[in-house]
């Protein structure tokens, strides 16, 4: 039986390509764009040469161990080093030939000290416009070990809210440490040393009790309940806020 | 074979295999502790609370990883969120610099804000991987989500399915680009850079498989959520303190 010459012609093309689909699959392809677990064996490989720039800060301890001891006393002493210095690892490759940055200008702290509402309560934070304005940062704080030069004037720096809402009540004239007893150091170190609650009825029944005298200076006499009948046994701020007795709760 | 060539062959067999199993062992000693993939699961913790959005997590990715310098190529950063007493919430990533930003806004305008930083989840089951059509993005044994720029069309398929926003297409190769963990750091028992700056402890990184991991601890000592929890995509990024505005 003799093969069509045009079946002849067709085989000869479709055997080309054949050819050329299996040279390119076998050949030209590199393996590991064949193979699955080869090309991702490879991307891991790619991945895992790529050059470290943040060295740790465990790499700083081994010269810089004087600055390290006096971070870790400090309200700093969370900070990575390279957080505010930058990448190092140059650095401790070659100490000599590259010095990491140091921001000294009063662009850098606000970074994270500025006041933004967003902010944890709690977090230090200032106005940069009205802060010692133009004067840098470092001038007044040590960044390896912050504290504020002096201590706060008085409770309403921090607790402004408490200061304002005192402000307008009845309990406006009284003093902060009427009520609480604040130790000196608690405005150096405000959660070392905690200042005291009162802790019982009769605190306030010093001024409310029906046999209370009058205080000298008061301006007028402090409403009067007897303590043995008025409101059981709770204690008096489970009704009364102290800073705003008028607003009950 | 006969009889007797089987059993000397089989007495042989055995110590011969022994043998061989002990000498592997020695040279994995010998090069340090070899890496092992399939025995960690990485994963992050990120606790609201103590972010203060001071973004040293997305200048230290930018400078490890060589992300592209324009500020809208990002592998990792840091949304605002601020809800308004009307209840519409308003976010806006604080990284994209030339955006007006809301400076009129004063703490009364809002009932809370916060700060919510994003990455990609590293999804155990990720929708980018699914979608890809050459098989470029895929999930190490370790639990993270890696791509093969060689096999990367730069299609851009996996940009729209990510639920998350955690992916770019890399200006200079074409390609997408992703958050890979640090893997190059995590490898050499290194912190992620973002983790290693974060000056409030706001990130955590750790092994899942391992119980004294942070991470494991920070869910243990946490309440944790995830982002986007109905896709099922199981991400490995936990957040504490989350709040039900987040998405």
């Amino acid at each position: 039986m003799k093969i069509p010459e045009q079946v002849q012609r067709l085989a000869i093309v479709v055997g080309v390509l054949l050819a050329v689909v299996l040279i390119g699959r076998f050949v030209l392809l590199p393996s590991r764009l064949v193979a699955r677990e080869l090309h991702q064996t490879a991307t891991i490989e790619r991945e895992v040469v790529k050059p470290v720039r943040y060295a740790g800060s465990t790499a700083c301890a081994d010269c810089h161990d004087d600055v390290v001891v006096k971070k870790a006393k400090g309200y700093h002493k969370g900070l990575a080093c390279e957080g505010c210095h930058g990448p190092a690892v140059k650095h401790a490759e070659d100490p000599g030939a590259v010095k990491p940055a140091a921001p000294r200008d009063r662009k850098f702290c606000p970074v994270c000290h500025a006041y933004d509402p967003a902010r944890p309560t709690g977090f230090p934070q200032i106005n940069v416009t009205a802060h010692n304005p133009l004067k840098p940062c470092i001038t007044c704080h040590n960044a390896h070990d912050p504290v504020p030069p002096r201590t706060p004037r008085d409770c309403a720096a921090c607790h402004g809210q408490i200061e304002r809402t005192k402000a307008v009540s009845s309990h406006a004239l009284l003093a902060c440490t009427t009520c609480h007893a604040t130790p000196e150091q608690h405005k150096r170190s405000p959660r070392r040393a905690t200042p005291s609650k009162p802790e019982t009825r009769e605190f306030c029944g010093g001024c409310h009790a029906a046999d209370a005298p009058l205080k000298t200076g008061a301006i007028k006499d402090a409403p009067k309940v007897d303590l043995g009948t008025h409101g059981r046994s709770y204690p008096c701020w489970q009704c009364h806020y102290p800073h705003l007795p008028e607003g009950r709760s | 074979m006969n009889k007797r060539d089987f059993l000397k062959g089989a007495i042989l067999f055995f110590p011969a295999g022994g043998l061989l199993a002990m000498a592997r062992d020695a040279s994995g000693k010998a090069n340090g502790k070899a890496y092992e993939p399939a025995s960690h699961f990485y994963g992050m913790g990120i606790e609201i609370d103590k972010c203060i959005g001071c973004s040293r997590c997305v200048e230290a990715c930018k400078a490890e990883n060589d992300v592209p310098a324009e500020p809208f190529y990002f592998r990792t950063w840091i949304e605002r969120y601020q809800i308004r007493p009307s209840g519409e919430s308003v976010v806006e990533s604080i990284n994209v610099k030339g955006r007006k930003r809301d400076e009129a806004a004063d703490d009364r305008d809002f009932v809370r804000t916060f700060f919510v930083p994003k990455l990609c989840n590293q999804c155990a089951h990720p929708p980018c991987v699914q979608v890809c059509p050459v098989g470029a993005t895929f999930q190490t044994k370790d639990g993270v989500v890696l791509v093969d720029k060689d096999r990367c069309l730069g299609c851009r398929y996996c940009i729209q399915a990510c639920p998350y926003g955690a992916r770019y297409l890399d200006p200079r190769t074409h390609t997408a680009d992703k958050c890979t963990f640090c893997y190059h750091r995590v490898v050499k028992g290194l912190q992620p850079a973002c983790v290693e700056v974060c000056p409030t402890g706001a990130r955590i990184f750790g092994d899942l498989k391992s119980r004294a991991s942070r991470l494991v601890r920070f869910a243990r000592m946490n309440k944790v959520h995830v982002l986007k929890p109905a896709l099922n995509t199981e991400p490995k990024v936990y957040y504490a303190q989350l709040d039900g505005e987040v998405r």
